[in-house]
């Protein structure tokens, strides 16, 4: 079962509509027992860094999902949003702490001619023998929509890289944790390979 | 590298799918979900749905609407349609949409706006705006093209930006169903000005059209509406022939 954690900041349908379509049985969550019944946990997010932070505390769900994902190693894929608040810090909506599981910071596009936010298809570097982008051929291309990407410390970690104005971290892995600034669901054929191999991770 | 987005409009009306002219005659054009799944195969780069009726139950029928799409099409949208308050770009989110558009509302409480970026993200809330030529300039209509508000198209797609708006929805009412190309010189004036990106709407009837509105207009996306549903023309053809002209498009099949 995979459960897809419901913390008020996320477009929780798609993300749910796809894992069903690949196959998975979900369950949308928002009460710690509810992560040790799972033997996956997706963390959606379209929102501001601020109020997924907030919402994640309120709920007193970031002790559980840290024993989930640290204690019982059980795979874990951040999107977006989700894969933004793995950092240290962010600054959308004033500057709060983010999981602080990888080392970064979160920061604001401040590009000159370029339009912010990043919105629409853009190309993929991936590394090579990648997991999650197995099967991923032609057209390497994901949709994005966001202002604000994750400035990654630990470079050995990040999967796949996007040029817009800078090189930024498109996805990453370590060990059991995935994650993805694009959205899987919503990026047709290639996003739901991408889902599929989160989910087939052992 | 960042492509430019083809995006097909589909405006609904009591759960039907309807083109208009100048934002009149709307006329039934069919199911939004089939036409959906056909765009969807068709590798679109994003869908828009906009409920024309703007009612309470017509955000019931394009929430239906959504979650029967978002069941087999995974790619991105965005409705709106009636949209007045955080509980409805909520409600809309929730059901599937990536982002919400709002148009009336936004002008009539320009600080919406800035609380729905503040809640929801810049990025996913689009300011869609209609307007047309009046003897004072370019207006910005309200309720569905009915009501002339105060604005410039221009000073108010400018407003929206600074209110914390993350994309412009610029609709030619005096060229919506025409199909005798986009209003080049407003989408150029705004595309030029805005940090945010520009979807062109309205006028869309050849593919130079659209070749045009990059060109010429500097938008980051163009959405269209008849071209699709009144000639032989196809998102696929579209993308194709773009490539031709070096833009930079999807071309995913």
């Amino acid at each position: 079962m995979v459960a897809v954690i419901d913390y008020g900041v996320s477009n929780l349908k798609s993300v749910v509509n796809a894992l069903e379509f690949l196959g998975a049985e979900v369950c949308v969550v928002k009460k710690a027992c509810q992560l040790e019944k799972a033997e996956r946990i997706i963390l959606p997010g379209v929102g501001t860094f601020s109020e997924g932070m907030k919402n994640l505390k309120k709920m007193k769900l970031i002790k559980p999902l840290e024993k989930e994902v640290f204690g019982h190693k059980k795979p874990f894929l951040g999107i977006c949003l989700g894969m933004q608040l793995l950092a240290e810090s962010g600054c959308e909506g004033g500057t709060s702490r983010g999981l602080g599981w990888i080392k970064g910071k979160v920061k604001k596009f401040e590009i000159k001619n370029l339009k912010v936010p990043h919105t629409g298809w853009d190309d993929l570097v991936i590394k090579k023998n990648s997991y999650l982008f197995q099967g991923v051929e032609k057209d390497k291309n994901f949709y994005f929509v966001h202002s604000y990407y994750f400035d990654v410390e630990e470079k050995n970690i990040i999967s796949a890289a996007c040029e817009y104005g800078k090189i930024f971290p498109a996805a990453l892995q370590k060990v059991n944790i995935f994650a993805t600034q694009f959205h899987p669901e919503k990026s047709q054929q290639n996003g739901l390979k991408v889902l599929e191999n989160y989910l087939l991770f052992k | 590298m960042l492509k430019k987005r083809l995006i097909p409009v589909l405006l609904l009306k009591n759960g039907r799918m309807v083109k208009t002219i100048k934002f009149e005659q709307a006329r039934d054009v069919g199911f939004p979900v089939t036409a959906a799944k056909i765009y969807d195969a068709q590798c679109v780069d994003e869908i828009i749905f906009l409920d024309i009726l703007a009612s309470v139950q017509g955000r019931q029928s394009l929430i239906e609407t959504i979650d029967n799409v978002t069941k087999e099409c995974f790619m991105p949208f965005t409705a709106g349609g009636g949209v007045r308050s955080l509980l409805d770009i909520k409600t809309l989110l929730k059901a599937g949409a990536d982002k919400v558009s709002i148009n009336t509302a936004a002008v009539s409480d320009p600080i919406l706006i800035n609380r729905a970026a503040k809640q929801f993200g810049s990025a996913n809330i689009v300011v869609s705006i209609d307007y047309k030529k009046t003897p004072s300039g370019k207006k910005v209509f309200t309720h569905g093209g009915q009501n002339e508000s105060r604005w410039e198209v221009i000073d108010w797609a400018k407003e929206a930006e600074r209110l914390g708006a993350g994309e412009i929805l610029l609709n030619s009412i005096d060229h919506d169903g025409t199909m005798l190309g986009y209003d080049i010189e407003i989408i150029r004036e705004a595309s030029d000005l805005l940090k945010i990106p520009v979807i062109a709407c309205g006028g869309a009837g050849k593919l130079n059209d659209f070749l045009a509105v990059i060109n010429d207009g500097h938008a980051s996306a163009m959405a269209a509406g008849s071209i699709f549903n009144f000639t032989d023309q196809s998102p696929i053809k579209a993308r194709a022939y773009l490539k031709e002209y070096n833009i930079n498009v999807r071309f995913a099949l």
